[in-house]
């Protein structure tokens, strides 16, 4: 299973950001390994952002998108103490969401 | 815009539902996958992509900006952020013109959420960043050129 994700929701002036950082090796299937066979591609391909059960942002990645991949957006409302939640799936099927309360 | 993966969305509830199907192997990888737009991540070419997110020949717009670094030392981690001023923006896709995958990442925003969201891509060489956006059923596109003077697609 992949490691947690990193969130931090901030909410300021009626507008939360949210910053997640994704861990995933993000493998485009274009590299070699030292004996020349292709490392397979496994990366995220889909992320749903929710705040409270309403999706705040849902986004398509592909292969170009860094390792360990970063994410930033905002959306209008939230407020301390409100869930934001944040699901990932990847090429391979492996999923993960994690939580946290918007500060 | 992708109608499949409205049905997909509608008829598993959510991407966590579809995801936890997939887990304990109800419904099959590939099947979770088929809500991913492939053609467009898939395309080899600017013209392919576009036509694959269904943006035909955006109109250049100046409402749109990129921040991203003019010179990136590191291609394999290059922060790009995508900021729409344009009314009613519920679609940003980012592209890079040179590497194999063009699209790099695509976001739709619900009705709420500001046209602002910033990630980070690899480049494998110098390169014009695109943005593309779609504002009230039109799309719109913007660019900048990144040089990059360590690729990150080589390993």
């Amino acid at each position: 299973m992949a490691s947690p994700m990193r969130i931090r929701a901030a909410a300021k002036e009626g507008v939360t950001e949210v910053r997640v950082l994704m861990s995933h090796v993000m493998e485009t299937g274009q590299r070699k390994d030292s004996s020349g066979a292709l490392i397979p591609a496994h990366f995220i391909t889909e992320l749903t952002a929710k705040h409270n059960d309403k999706v705040v942002l849902s986004a398509e990645f592909g292969p170009s998108v860094s390792t360990n991949p970063y994410l930033a957006f905002k959306f209008n409302g939230g407020a301390k103490g409100d869930k934001v939640a944040v699901t990932w799936v990847d090429n391979k099927g492996e999923t993960r969401t994690d939580e946290v309360q918007v500060s | 815009m992708n109608n499949q993966r409205r049905d997909t969305l509608k008829a598993g509830g959510s991407l966590g539902m579809l995801g936890l199907l997939a887990a304990v192997g109800l419904i099959k990888p590939e099947m979770a996958q088929a809500a991913w737009n492939k053609d467009a991540f898939d395309a080899k070419d600017m013209d392919a992509a576009l036509a694959a997110v269904g943006a035909g020949k955006p109109a250049e717009s100046a409402e749109i900006s990129i921040t991203a670094p003019d010179i990136a030392e590191n291609g394999a981690v290059v922060p790009v952020g995508v900021v729409s001023k344009l009314p009613k923006t519920e679609y940003i896709a980012i592209m890079i013109e040179k590497n194999p995958a063009m699209l790099a990442a695509s976001f739709t925003l619900p009705e709420g959420t500001a046209a602002d969201v910033q990630t980070r891509v690899k480049m494998g060489q110098t390169s014009n960043v695109f943005a593309v956006v779609k504002a009230d059923g039109k799309f719109y596109m913007t660019k900048k050129e990144v040089k990059v003077t360590l690729g990150g697609c080589g390993g």
